[in-house]
């Protein structure tokens, strides 16, 4: 894998392809959010929409045998690193067709096979495990990473703290990645985070980046720099991605919360900031694409995800008589 | 066969399967000079890259455990006292415990998060708690709890290779103690249960540190002619029914000892499961014999108040079958 400078040029099928899973993980919350209004999803849903540059940017650049860990926003980590769609979609069913048959659902889509150590419903969580993950990769030596993403909102969790310095001391081929979506849960970051995120880094010693998570070369980029400090031995790097939730919280928490936390008219200033248009733009500019080649994506995409939904309404649910208390222990 | 002390029978072990298995590691507070004893000369043995001293950081520990078994590594983690296991609770209960049933078996997590538990030595409330019950709340976790050095050693074998997250406990105040050992490198299945004492009057099951209090029980309470079956489950999960419940049906009356607090004590799920199974065998009500649920003090009076001993579990068997001390037996 080569990690070029700021200046590097993507091809335009590179740029093609990062357009492509940036517009997959849009489609599919979008499908799912949807899904989730209109009751036909059996539990809660956390949208990834307007963070896609994030874990395109970084998961388009790892290997099978890296890791990552995500968090209750997970659809799109788990896409980005090259989960199937129809797995995701189906688990989010609840159907024994899904990629956790249906034990895990939205908050805990997995796939080990592909070194997605899946969503996670416990803020933070994530960055232990990844740590461990990063220390096991140390000891095999075979130059695998892990990355952990996690938002603002778990940058306020004690283990982060913990794990910059055990990996910092230890040099662990691990890479934090907080995505700071303006939002912890339903409070604004302003009212329950102090300071900058990435200086969080700063006492411990560990390398630290921020960025415009919006801007998928940039984020792109800065992970490059972050890899290759990893798969060399030189240890950790937190990376604090500056993007916003477009989405609430949760789908449908406008049915059950008591009042606002933000304005309208400030999501639709922020939406101007949306990675995906910007980026549709800067291909289409720079000449390396036609609108027919990303109306041609898009119409791919959408029969994709129509794809994952009629699989996943086709699939049975999991039987409880052969699945209930099955697979507690090996 | 050979005398040794707990602490040095689990150390053996440690270093025997570690030598066998390189992709056993262990990590954990101060386990290069190792508190008690049971990690000592590991690293020296077997590389300071799989014997690792940790920062006293139980919440990321406990989860680097879970990311590094994930990732193919038999992990052994040391939390030093039980009570810290309460600080890396989280990613024990939400974790480990889980991840493998969330995702449909996809992986197997060979964890061992091992530490010291228990009271009776004045280490006070926050050092000196029997938490087993905790972890056998969970539905993923096996629970072991050694009683002598050979189960020690034969028990934390099985928890190595076991393909499960294990919590395993060694009783604060038995570390010091000895008994025989057997040569080789026996494992003892965890599950299975072990009869300590052979009676026909009252089952007596006593769990981790209590057996030895038991013993002494069933030894003087045969001298009056009260026949003791004690026996020790040695793991809580799984915990093996068939041998406790075949003898409450022979002996028809049950007393459990165990050092954690009564409220939802290990010993309240082994009357239930007695009650459930075997109640039209049962002649007298079951008997829990437990820790009132307060802190553990630390002044010893108070503390060796608060414990089980040999005789508050002799006076608990005697008012069970109406034969009160200094009575005819």
């Amino acid at each position: 894998m080569t990690s070029p400078g700021a200046d590097t040029n993507f091809s335009n099928e590179q740029m093609l392809g990062f357009y492509r899973d940036m517009l997959r993980i849009r489609r599919v919350e979008e499908q799912l959010g949807k899904d989730s209004l209109a009751g036909n999803l059996p539990g809660a849903v956390h949208l990834y929409i307007g963070q896609e540059a994030v874990g395109v940017g970084i998961c388009s650049q790892l290997r099978d045998d890296d890791w990552i860990a995500s968090n209750h926003r997970g659809h799109g980590h788990f896409l980005a690193k090259g989960g199937d769609t129809k797995l995701l979609v189906a688990e989010v069913y609840g159907r024994k067709t899904g990629i956790c048959q249906g034990h895990g659902g939205s908050m805990h889509v997995a796939d080990f096979s592909k070194g997605i150590i899946g969503a996670n419903g416990i803020v933070g969580a994530g960055i232990s495990i990844t740590t461990g993950a990063a220390w096991a990769a140390q000891l095999d030596g075979n130059g695998a990473v892990g990355i952990a993403f996690f938002g603002d909102g778990a940058a306020n969790q004690g283990v982060l703290c913990e794990a910059l310095n055990v990996s910092t001391l230890w040099k662990l081929p691990v890479i934090f990645v907080c995505e700071n979506n303006g939002f912890s849960e339903f409070s604004p970051s302003s009212t329950v985070t102090s300071g900058s995120i990435a200086d969080r880094a700063k006492p411990y010693g560990a390398a630290h980046e921020t960025i415009d998570g919006n801007d998928l070369i940039e984020v792109w980029q800065c992970a490059a720099r972050a890899i290759k400090r990893a798969r060399n031995g030189e240890g950790p790097t937190l990376i604090e991605a500056r993007t916003y939730r477009h989405s609430g919280h949760v789908v449908g928490e406008h049915t059950f919360l008591s009042g606002t936390y933000r304005s309208e008219e400030e999501v639709e200033q922020k939406k101007t900031d949306d990675p995906i248009p910007a980026f549709a733009r800067r291909i289409f500019e720079a000449g390396q694409a036609s609108q027919a080649d990303l109306d041609r994506i898009d119409a791919e995409i959408t029969a994709e995800v129509a794809d994952a939904v009629a699989f996943a309404e086709e699939s049975p649910y999991p039987d409880p008589a052969d699945q209930g208390t099955g697979y507690m222990f090996a | 066969m050979a005398k040794k002390r707990m602490i040095q029978a689990i150390n053996e072990a440690l270093d025997s399967e570690m030598a066998k298995d390189p992709k056993i590691v262990l990590f954990g507070e101060d386990v290069e000079i190792s508190l008690f004893g049971d990690t000592v000369g590991l690293k020296d043995k077997h590389g300071a890259h799989r014997v690792r001293n940790m920062p006293i950081s139980e919440t990321v520990m406990s989860g680097m455990a879970v990311g590094a078994a994930a990732a193919g590594y038999k992990v052994v983690c040391h939390m030093m006292f039980g009570n810290f296991m309460y600080t890396g609770f989280d990613s024990i209960a939400n974790q480990a415990s889980k991840l493998r049933y969330m995702t449909a078996g996809q992986i197997s997590l060979p964890i061992v998060y091992m530490s010291v538990f228990g009271g009776g030595r004045s280490a006070a409330a926050q050092h000196s708690d029997a938490m087993h019950p905790m972890f056998m709340n969970l539905g993923g976790i096996k629970v072991a709890l050694p009683a002598t050095p050979a189960d020690a050693a034969g028990l934390l074998r099985a928890s190595i290779h076991d393909p499960n997250p294990v919590v395993f406990l060694q009783a604060a105040g038995r570390g010091g103690e000895s008994g025989e050992v057997p040569d080789g490198e026996a494992i003892y299945e965890l599950g299975k249960a072990s009869t300590v004492h052979e009676g026909d009057d009252v089952t007596m099951v006593a769990i981790g540190a209590m057996v030895r209090p038991a013993l002494r029980a069933a030894n003087q309470l045969a001298e009056d002619g009260i026949g003791v079956d004690l026996i020790d489950p040695r793991t809580m999960v799984p915990l093996d029914t068939h041998a406790i419940i075949s003898s409450v049906r022979r002996t028809g009356r049950l007393v459990v000892v165990d050092e954690a607090r009564d409220l939802c004590s290990a010993a309240s799920h082994v009357a239930a499961v007695c009650a459930d199974q075997c109640f039209e065998a049962l002649k007298a009500p079951i008997k829990r014999v437990t820790v009132p649920d307060v802190a553990m003090p630390y002044s010893p009076p108070l503390e060796k108040a608060l414990l089980p001993n040999e005789g508050s579990i002799s006076v608990t068997v005697r008012d069970l079958l109406g034969k009160p001390a200094g009575a005819e037996a």
